[in-house]
């Protein structure tokens, strides 16, 4: 019936043709209405379309042939894509899935998913006035609509309160819960889902493997102070387990996550009122196996960059999401600022800053990645960039990885002794307000005078140790808030009492691990990518900025081959988190029976090497090493999927490494 | 929004097939007026396209823009209310959705449903009914032997609120209700949507997804973790009866296959149970739905897209497509009427007898209807005493068997009819479709139909008559007598747990039991039935259909179906029965006598348009937008008890009736 209705404007049109061809010397206009809009025309001399119908004639084509497109792409069979993917680069290999599934695997063990920092979704459940009609939809994940309809109103709402960490009063948004919580985290852009489904091939489903959805701005016991997330984790594991028939759990944690769970098993033995009372054999009795993917154990040196100036790329991703649009001043100037206030009330940022200080990270002189070469460009002339690595030693000065942030690149190169420094910790702020117009944006930064931002750039060089000692420095009150539920310390001895404290349990140097000998905890990560390490700063001169401090982006090498590039000293590493961080304590403190291991838990690493998708039909890639993408990596969900159906570590062949970590390794010098 | 593209679209083609012959009619007439002849057929529809287009985004734009007026905006909620009254979330609640309104998706399917994996093939949308209704058939049935997955398929319950909050886009199920428990500062922590696959008897839904023992699990969690707070239930139509499965079935040791919560599970865990428009002794549209598919409600498919449906789209058989798949679902079983002719009535006397029935003019009469529920029949006036109608008979083959006396029918006894078989299947047409109605001969179904009514307990002995198979599959789950002695060993088993006059409930003396559901509407609660013209060249089609024909000098009697007060799915009788009588003080069935409540809330239709499906309504699922019961359910939550509350509001009869049924207590 409709379609009747349409067709007959659109017969009115074809109308006026016939009548031209009565009345011929007619100008040529073909207008079929609007004697208003012809005169109009007579003044534009004689053109047949004005502007406006010449506009409407162009979104008619537009519009005429995305519909057309759109139905072809409606009607066209949905293994169409394969196809051409088939044809043009030959015949894709079986998802895993598929393939174990032919050799006979099956679902044995629940698996639990823990999702990292930025990937899980969040919905509101009570706002103020301005998001009305918001009432659980999704702010954080999904289509991030609501950041370009309400910019402030959705920075309001994401943002915690920055006295206690916990909600502002009156704004509850919570963590969506179910495996819908993270396995996409924008439309199109998956982080779970290709793991879930290959999972399901061989057998699970929803009773037997478990999202752990957390509300990853808080500080881990926080979640369980306000929405007792580890106790509902704990319930969850031993239902799963005793309906599942007694099979251990596998848990499959993915960046923050790692730490999340690592701060989960300690919660879990400790005695009630703090801990969840499930006694001192819990892991032992629910877990088979712990399967770390991308796991920052000792952090990671972009928080450092984000705290410092909101410029680490994936902690902020609300920049990455849309770039354009929040380097433009749309939200009156202040993007930056605005995201760093927002940023800055998330407690979970500080549990990724660099721990294990000097130690670990490398001081003003030595770092354990020395030596490392940066070719990340030239994957295909790998040889070649391996005996530059070896003779041209004069090419490629050694970089100083252990000085996270020095200011000026001839700081960053020069050799320890030439570097003065000038204490900074004692520095007067001064009251001189370098600049007025910041008032309404909280952050620190408009505490402080001008003394102190010089006193800060006077110091020049900050290995990890000082990185913290600076952030507590410029940010006071956020770190106070912090030091409360992290620490980032290597304990001298994990016996002393204080250890007891929820703080520590998230930092691996700083806590034992469960006294559950068949268990086994796996490391798995990409390799291959430039991964931020170090960075160059400059004061930040621009008049209008909040920010003191910037990342000088132009301190660059001429060399190709340079680890500097745009301010930042890249080593190897998944794009986000540096092998050593990734791999160290499997590699090394825990391997064999140390004192972070006391039970000698086996411990397996298993490198990705990133190779890129081959074109854009892939997509993502299936081979790809990158923090995220690594969630689509076949060889990565074949090993996932092999110790869920029961196998263990030498079933899947024990380690693989394909970067220096071992070497690396060799160098901590860490009592264990 | 999308469908009108759709016809743009189709527009769109319809002028570019146009276009050629007028640019051909152009060419031929003035050959020198060709270049702007043919430009402006073309240019012309374009033209008209992109108006329309920007017509349509400039008010698309101005209607997002601009601020909703005032006198448009919706009076304020009760969880608003309560909460600035200072009600506060205290217990955990619990959400036990209903038959339909769960949604179930795909984790492992035939290729036909490739690209479909964690897609909702229930629920949301429905537009895979449209694309592959075949697909989609084979996916929802289940296995007409085990009642449980066939094999290859895998279809599962969506778990979480998202799981019934919205039945389709903007038909809400709970999500009102959930919206404001929120506002009294209910969350994820403190709220729980127990889904389970509707689909399967109860007692499957443990030995498939442990549905029951994730439940008590979760609820042992939340009490834990709300600072021991028993936690209030709300059940929801099918849901209650679920419920009820699973207040016995927590208690039951480990290994007599309970859940091994021992007892004083639930009087330590369970502060409330709100049944929602409960269907604890069953519906009569169950029957008429296995019978012949033609139930409203449960085979909500049908009303979801009748025209396409009821056509002959899907290979000539919808209906019997329908059948075959609600026919392998069990859990339709468990929505039998329950108590046999002891509830529902005999051939000759019911427990609604002298209802009126005075919906038609429903606004003028309102001041009338509630008038008469408050006297109850004491006032009815003299031209309704006649013949009353016969709802003991469920089932009536003809309007004369409806209404005969019980002396005059035919003394059919079906247990004695021998089923004859035909075995030489000739209908190779229709060969591939699953009904039993196809094993069966045409005179044992005349026989059946022969003059005759069924009543609740022989309709029974129809249904095992007429679909051996199912029943005998579905009987090992539920079963819909009185028990007559409760302490019988026998009533250990899992498939009495679910039928409130053969189980007790739990000993838990503190514990509450409440039934609201809605009133005022006609509900389905007889048939007359009458044998289909079978002029179909298929044989297996189904032989018998409601004669719609029937209609009756009042509204209780239409097309072919006689109605009684309800919420337009369950009879009074079946919800407030238990609540009113059954469980009323100590009796057999109530060993601890907890205290119950009966809350009946007057259906009144949404006074315009604006208010779409109303806030006073008391349809089944519309209840659940009902501002009188989310209050009731938030005050409940917030730690209220029934006195508090109210005590018992009653507008329908549901005391005289229930007086009426004689059952031992």
């Amino acid at each position: 019936m409709p379609l009747i209705h349409r067709k007959k404007p659109t017969e009115k049109p074809s109308s006026p043709p016939s009548e031209e061809v009565v009345v011929p010397d007619e100008d040529s206009q073909k207008k079929p209405h609007e004697s208003s809009k012809s005169h109009h025309k007579k003044s534009n001399g004689g053109g047949k379309w004005s502007c406006i119908d010449s506009c409407c004639w162009f979104i008619g084509c537009v519009c005429v042939t995305w519909w057309f497109l759109l139905f072809l792409y409606n009607a066209m069979p949905a293994s169409f894509p394969q196809y051409v993917t088939e044809r043009i680069t030959g015949p894709l290999p079986d998802p895993p899935g598929v393939k174990l599934k032919k050799e006979g695997l099956k679902a044995k063990h629940p698996v639990v998913f823990i999702p990292g920092i930025v990937t899980g979704g969040l919905e509101l459940w009570e706002g103020k006035q301005c998001a009305d009609g918001l009432f659980r939809k999704r702010l954080w994940g999904g289509t991030f609509g609501e950041v370009y309809k309400r910019p402030l109103c959705w920075v309001e709402h994401m943002s915690l309160d920055n006295v206690t960490g916990l909600d502002p009063a009156g704004i509850r948004v919570r963590a969506v819960s179910g495996l819908v919580a993270a396995d996409y985290f924008a439309p199109g852009y998956f982080v779970w889902a290709v793991l879930i489904a290959n999972l399901a091939h061989i057998g699970y489903e929803e009773k037997n493997m478990y999202m752990a959805a957390y509300d990853w701005r808080l500080s881990f016991q926080n979640t369980e102070v306000r929405d007792q997330t580890l106790s509902r984790m704990k319930s969850n594991i031993e239902l799963m387990v005793s309906t599942n028939g007694g099979k251990k759990a596998v848990i499959v944690p993915h960046s923050m996550g790692v730490l999340y769970f690592l701060h989960f098993m300690k919660w879990v033995e400790a005695p009630a009122p703090m801990g969840g009372g499930g006694g001192p054999d819990w892991c032992a009795k629910y877990i088979k196996a712990v399967m770390n993917i991308g796991g920052p154990f000792l952090g990671v040196p972009k928080a450092v960059a984000g705290l410092f100036s909101a410029e680490a790329k994936d902690v902020a991703v609300a920049r990455a999401i849309a770039p354009g649009f929040l380097d433009t001043d749309i939200f009156r100037l202040q993007t930056l600022q605005h995201v760093m206030r927002m940023t800055r009330t998330w407690d979970s940022t500080m549990s990724m800053l660099p721990k294990g200080g000097d130690t670990i990270w490398g001081g003003l002189d030595w770092s354990p990645e020395k030596g490392h070469t940066c070719c990340g460009k030239k994957q295909k002339s790998n040889e070649t960039c391996g005996e530059v690595g070896e003779n041209g030693v004069s090419k490629t000065k050694p970089v100083n990885y252990g000085r996270i942030i020095s200011f000026g690149k001839e700081v960053a190169e020069a050799a320890p002794s030439e570097i003065n420094n000038i204490d900074f910790r004692g520095a007067v702020k001064g009251q001189s307000i370098p600049n007025h117009t910041c008032r309404d944006v909280w952050t620190e930064y408009h505490d402080m005078g001008i003394a102190g931002i010089k006193a800060i750039a006077e110091y020049k060089v900050y290995t990890a140790d000082e990185a913290i000692d600076l952030l507590h420095y410029v940010a006071p009150k956020m770190m106070a808030r912090g030091s409360a539920h992290f620490s980032y310390g290597i304990a001298d001895d994990l016996d002393d009492p204080k250890y007891q404290q929820p703080k520590y349990w998230s930092n691996p140097l700083e806590t034992k691990l469960p006294n559950a000998p068949e268990m086994e905890i796996y490391s798995l990560y990409g390799v291959g990518i430039p991964t931020e390490r170090a960075y160059v700063y400059k004061l930040n001169q621009s008049p209008d900025s909040c920010i003191p401090f910037q990342i000088f982006t132009s301190a660059q090498e001429e060399d190709e081959d340079s680890c500097l590039k745009a301010g930042v000293y890249n080593v190897d590493g998944d794009e986000t988190v540096p092998v050593l961080s990734a791999g160290f304590m499997c590699a090394k403190a825990w391997r064999g029976k140390t004192r972070f291991n006391p039970s000698g838990i086996k411990t397996y690493i298993r490198e990705y090497n990133h190779s890129p998708p081959a074109n854009l039909l892939e997509g993502r890639g299936t081979q790809s090493g990158a923090h995220v993408d690594i969630m689509g990596n076949f060889a990565l969900i074949e090993d996932i999927m092999r110790v869920a159906a029961g196998g263990n570590g030498s079933d899947i062949g024990h380690d693989q490494v394909h970067s220096g970590i071992f070497e690396w390794s060799e160098r901590i010098d860490l009592k264990l | 929004m999308p469908p009108l593209l759709r016809f743009r679209k189709l527009s769109s083609f319809s002028e570019e097939t146009i276009s050629p012959k007028a640019k051909q009619s152009a060419t031929v007439e003035k050959p020198k007026r060709r270049r702007s002849g043919r430009c402006s057929c073309v240019d012309s529809c374009c033209w008209l396209i992109g108006y329309l287009c920007t017509a349509w985004w400039l008010l698309l734009f101005l209607y997002h823009s601009v601020p909703v007026p005032a006198m448009l905006q919706a009076p304020e909620s009760p969880g608003t209310r309560l909460s600035r009254d200072g009600v506060k979330a205290l217990h955990p609640v619990i959400l036990v959705p209903g038959i339909v309104t769960g949604g179930l998706e795909l984790w492992e399917g035939r290729p036909c449903a490739e690209g479909l994996f964690r897609k909702r093939l229930w629920g949301a949308s429905f537009t895979e009914i449209l694309r592959r209704p075949l697909c989609w058939l084979e996916h929802l049935s289940l296995d007409s032997e085990t009642g449980l997955d066939p094999p290859g398929i895998r279809v599962r319950a969506v778990p979480g609120l998202v799981a019934a909050d919205h039945f389709a886009p903007c038909y809400f199920a709970w999500a009102v209700l959930i919206e404001n428990l929120a506002k009294i500062g209910y969350e994820g922590k403190n709220l729980h949507m127990a889904s389970y696959d509707w689909r399967l008897s109860f007692h499957n839904t443990e030995v498939r997804d442990q549905s029951l023992s994730r439940l008590k699990s979760k609820i042992e969690l939340m009490y834990a973790t709300n600072g021991y707070k028993k936690v209030v239930v709300v059940p929801h139509s099918m849901g209650a009866i679920y419920f009820l499965h699973f207040l016995k079935w927590v208690e039951t040791p480990l290994h007599d296959g309970g859940g091994g919560g021992g007892p004083g599970w639930c009087a330590k865990h369970i502060k409330a149970v709100v049944n929602i428009g409960p269907a604890f002794l069953g519906v009569p549209k169950a029957v008429s739905n296995l019978l012949s598919a033609e139930g409203k409600d449960i085979a909500y498919a049908r009303s979801l897209a009748p025209g396409l449906l009821d056509s002959e789209l899907l290979k000539l058989q919808t209906l019997e497509h329908l059948m075959r798949m609600s026919h392998s679902w069990d859990s339709i079983v468990s929505l039998l009427p329950k108590g046999g002719e002891a509830i529902w009535g005999d051939l000759d006397s019911h427990a609604e007898e002298g209802h009126n029935c005075i919906y038609s003019k429903r606004k003028s009469s309102q001041l009338l209807l509630s008038n008469l529920h408050r006297q109850n029949y004491s006032v009815k006036p003299e031209s309704w005493v006649k013949e009353p109608a016969k709802y003991g008979r469920i089932i009536a083959f003809g309007k004369r068997a409806s209404e005969l006396p019980s002396s005059q029918l035919s003394t059919l006894n079906i247990k004695e009819l021998s089923r004859v078989d035909c075995t030489s299947n000739d209908s190779t047409s229709c060969g591939e479709f699953w009904s039993e109605y196809n094993e069966m001969s045409r005179e044992s179904i005349v026989k059946v139909a022969e003059n005759t009514a069924y009543t609740a307990t022989t309709v029974l002995d129809l249904l095992r008559f007429i679909a051996p198979k199912m029943m005998r599959r579905a009987e090992a789950h539920f079963s819909h007598g009185i028990a007559d002695d409760l302490d019988d060993p026998k009533y250990g088993h899992y498939k009495y747990w679910s039928n409130p006059l053969e189980t007790k409930l739990p000993y838990a003396p503190e514990m509450e039991m409440y039934c609201l559901y809605g009133v005022g509407i006609p509900t389905e609660r007889s048939y007359i039935y009458k044998l289909a013209t079978s002029s179909n060249k298929c044989k297996s089609s189904i032989p018998f259909t409601i004669d719609g024909s029937v209609n009756g000098d009042d509204v209780c009697l239409k097309g072919g179906t006689r109605f009684a007060d309800g919420d337009e799915s369950v009879p009074v009788i079946s919800a407030g029965y238990m609540c009113a009588k059954g469980w009323r003080g100590k009796t057999r069935f109530n060993p601890s006598g907890m205290e119950t409540f009966v809350r009946e809330y007057k259906h009144k239709p949404p006074g315009s348009l604006l208010e779409s499906r109303g806030t006073e309504s008391g349809a089944h699922v519309d209840i659940m937008g009902n501002v009188g019961l989310i209050d009731d359910v938030l005050r409940i939550a917030a730690g209220a008890s029934g006195q508090e509350i109210g005590g018992d509001r009653i507008y329908s009869d549901v005391m005289r009736m229930s007086e009426r049924i004689s059952i031992k207590l």
